[in-house]
């Protein structure tokens, strides 16, 4: 095994051999000063060097920018609804709380690099042990299900905490065209693994909010990916291009005032609909990576 | 900003190594925050020589007729149906033009499509079905009345070239079907006899046809459940009892003719020498036949348990004699039996190509979910599998442990030339 050091987000996908799936293989991770130190496992690394060119930079930096936006924007939402929580105003918090997470999932897969904010803040129950479940998802629960936010002062202090800290090591991250690759087609698998069918939100039912958020994500990366796919494959892009059209369509659907309608009130056939729609969308999104070739 | 190193993998052009990263089966880690892709232990490329054999595990794709309908039964099965969210004809020639160009490469017992020696995108193909035999894979395509007429909507203008044989199939006594194991504009049946092979087929033609047609319902079958040519032992269903003795054989050309293949003047011209399609998924409630005792379960389908002869008859292909009476003066094989309803009318013949399947536990009743889905082909499903079905559904005494759970017809063009795609001729009006 060698000792490699990469910068800071580092995801080391492995497929791993004969299975085909993907795993995060980055076996120890700690964060020291803004860097990442990591172990990949899989025996002898070796390297290629991926394309570069004007337009893939401006991608990556016009990306950070609106990373930096959301998490800054997650920061204030998160302040409010946390505010709304220590004064134990249990119908102010439901309200904040769909509004207050959809920068989060715009943003999500590069949250989810930087070490233990992904946990800390959106691990549902059972995802981590119960006394180290805080986050977002621990305070939904006593909102929705006890109807109350007594106990949920040290988790809010906390997620606000985090949120910020978050917010903190974004501004350092740097960011290269591949993670622009990877997650816009990581946020749509989001939606068709674990959104589609409710669980992400199984209190609260505002799975509408994280939904449209991460579509919105995907797109985001896709827009600044879009001059330098324009040049290699116009076709794709506009097909692409349909493919958000068409998923923005069909969430319309569901839109009420401000906000979305509770995800319980979509039936079978919806969802699927809705889950066809954004898988529609993946298939040919996940072909943007040739934009990396040389 | 690349500490991720840059060094070539060792006797290896960055070429033939992106290749092996991009076929299925090699690792690689990607180092995001970098410039770099590290790459793992590098397997070799898989190869997809044809083994020894395999070159008689192939059934040719282009033809006059269609595969998958006069080709000896496979054993297993993949079917799926498709609902097209496209608004554009030149959407669906597409479609068919990919699938066909697919189709005919994986009956090859290639991959669906080129091999991808990008490390950034997807494989081109799934990979589950690399290094297998072809096993005989077919696919046969099919048009739902759907895509003529919707909703009382011309959807692609190709409305007037509906043939009028392409019927939906009207309501039968007892059917419960599911809505949404019901119609579809586009049918596949992928049959192989290698369940992998079926399944690798239809999941690459779902997602090619992804943006353009979003799959309706699916069903998996296992074990035949007729034979369609005299090399092919008869096989069980899962009454426990032999199925399709009586079947048309392909080896019969007169019978496929008069039967099974649209023919000039029948109907549009696109249509000739192809044929109707219509499957049922019939739930068996086989906890309940397991109850039965023996003579009730022969006097319900007619024949004999273990011989598979008719009743009072020895050998399965003995003929059928609908006349023969007991001693009481009762006809031997019962009025209301399935092998007598099914064959009063010689006319209503069908070419029975259907499958034994189970979608585990049916979890209201903690039963087995399990028993035929029915295909057969027909010259025209008016004359032939309607009415045969109307009397079944009314008389059968199989009726009793039996549901038509899902329906849905189909009108198969005739078989595509290489360098054309199946469905052209209707889709390009020629």
């Amino acid at each position: 095994m060698r000792r490699t050091l990469l910068p800071l987000a580092l995801v080391a996908l492995v497929l791993a051999a004969g299975c085909g799936g993907r795993q995060i293989v980055s076996s120890e991770r700690e964060v020291t000063g803004g860097e990442t130190t990591a172990e990949t496992t899989g025996g002898e690394t070796t390297a290629l060097q991926i394309s570069s060119s004007p337009e893939l930079e401006e991608a990556a930096r016009g990306y950070k920018e609106y990373v930096a936006t959301q998490s800054t924007l997650l920061a204030d939402r998160t302040e409010e609804f946390v505010d709304a929580v220590l004064a134990g105003d249990v119908e102010r918090a439901k309200e904040l709380y769909g509004p207050a997470r959809v920068p989060w999932e715009r943003i999500e897969p590069v949250a989810a690099q930087l070490g233990e904010y992904d946990p800390r803040i959106d691990a549902r129950e059972g995802d981590v042990p119960d006394d180290e479940w805080g986050g977002f998802h621990r305070i939904e629960k006593a909102l929705w299900v006890r109807g109350t936010t007594e106990g949920q002062e040290e988790y809010a202090r906390r997620l606000l905490r985090d949120v910020r800290n978050l917010q903190g090591a974004i501004e350092e991250l740097e960011l290269r065209p591949v993670d622009l690759v990877t997650g816009s087609v990581e946020l749509l698998n989001e939606v068709s693994g674990s959104k589609i069918t409710g669980e992400e939100e199984r209190y609260s039912h505002t799975d509408l909010y994280d939904i449209w958020a991460n579509v919105q994500g995907s797109e985001a990366a896709f827009e600044r990916l879009k001059p330098a796919l324009e040049k290699e494959d116009p076709a794709l892009v506009e097909e692409v291009e349909a493919g958000f059209d068409e998923v923005y369509a069909e969430l319309e659907r569901y839109r009420r005032g401000d906000g979305w309608v509770s995800y319980t009130k979509l039936g079978e056939e919806e969802r699927r609909r809705l889950s066809q729609k954004v898988d529609a969308l993946a298939e040919p999104l996940s072909r943007v990576g040739k934009v990396l070739e040389e | 900003m690349s500490r991720g190193g840059k060094e070539q993998p060792r006797g290896m052009s960055r070429r033939e190594l992106l290749r092996a990263v991009g076929a299925a089966g090699a690792g690689f880690a990607l180092g995001a925050g970098g410039t770099a892709l590290s790459t793992g232990t590098l397997a070799a490329r898989p190869r997809r020589e044809i083994r020894d054999g395999a070159r008689d595990q192939r059934v040719p794709f282009y033809g006059v007729h269609q595969a998958g309908i006069a080709t000896p039964q496979q054993e297993h099965l993949h079917f799926a149906a498709f609902d097209l969210t496209t608004k554009s004809l030149e959407d669906v020639r597409e479609l068919m033009r990919a699938w066909t160009e697919a189709g005919a490469r994986m009956c090859a017992g290639e991959p669906a499509g080129e091999e991808n020696t990008s490390p950034f995108m997807p494989p081109e193909d799934t990979g589950e079905a690399l290094g297998l035999r072809p096993a005989r894979l077919t696919l046969t395509f099919g048009f739902g009345p759907t895509l003529f007429e919707k909703a009382g909507e011309d959807r692609f203008g190709i409305k007037d070239s509906r043939p009028e044989a392409l019927v939906e199939i009207p309501p039968m006594p007892g059917d419960a079907l599911e809505e949404d194991s019901c119609g579809g504009d586009l049918g596949v049946q992928a049959c192989a006899d290698d369940p992998q092979v079926a399944f690798h087929a239809v999941r690459n033609l779902a997602r090619i046809a992804r943006g353009t047609a979003v799959m309706r319902w699916s069903q998996l079958g296992f074990g035949r459940t007729a034979s369609t040519s005299r090399e092919q032992s008869t096989p069980r269903n899962l009454m426990g009892f032999k199925d399709g003795t009586a079947n048309i054989k392909a080896e019969d050309e007169e019978l496929m003719r008069r039967y099974v293949w649209v023919a000039r003047g029948d109907g549009p011209a696109w249509m000739e020498n192809g044929t109707y399609l219509v499957a049922r998924r019939i739930r068996m409630f086989i906890e309940v036949w397991d109850r039965v005792p023996l003579t009730e379960q022969e006097r319900s389908i007619g024949r004999h348990k273990y011989s598979g002869a008719p009743i009072g008859a020895e050998h399965e292909f003995d003929p059928v004699d609908l006349e023969a009476r007991d001693e009481n003066g009762d006809p031997l094989i019962p009025e209301n039996s399935h092998v007598r309803l099914a064959r009063e009318n010689e006319e209503q013949r069908i070419l029975r190509r259907g499958y034994s399947f189970t979608d585990g536990m049916d979890r209201e009743r903690g039963q087995l979910d399990a028993g035929l889905f029915f295909i057969c082909f027909q010259r025209d499903p008016r004359r032939q599998f309607i009415p045969l079905q109307r009397r079944l559904a009314r008389n059968d005494l199989l009726n009793e442990y039996i549901r038509h759970t899902g329906s849905a017809i189909f009108a198969c063009p005739p078989g595509a030339h290489r360098g054309g795609y199946v469905g052209q001729i209707l889709l390009e009006g020629a």
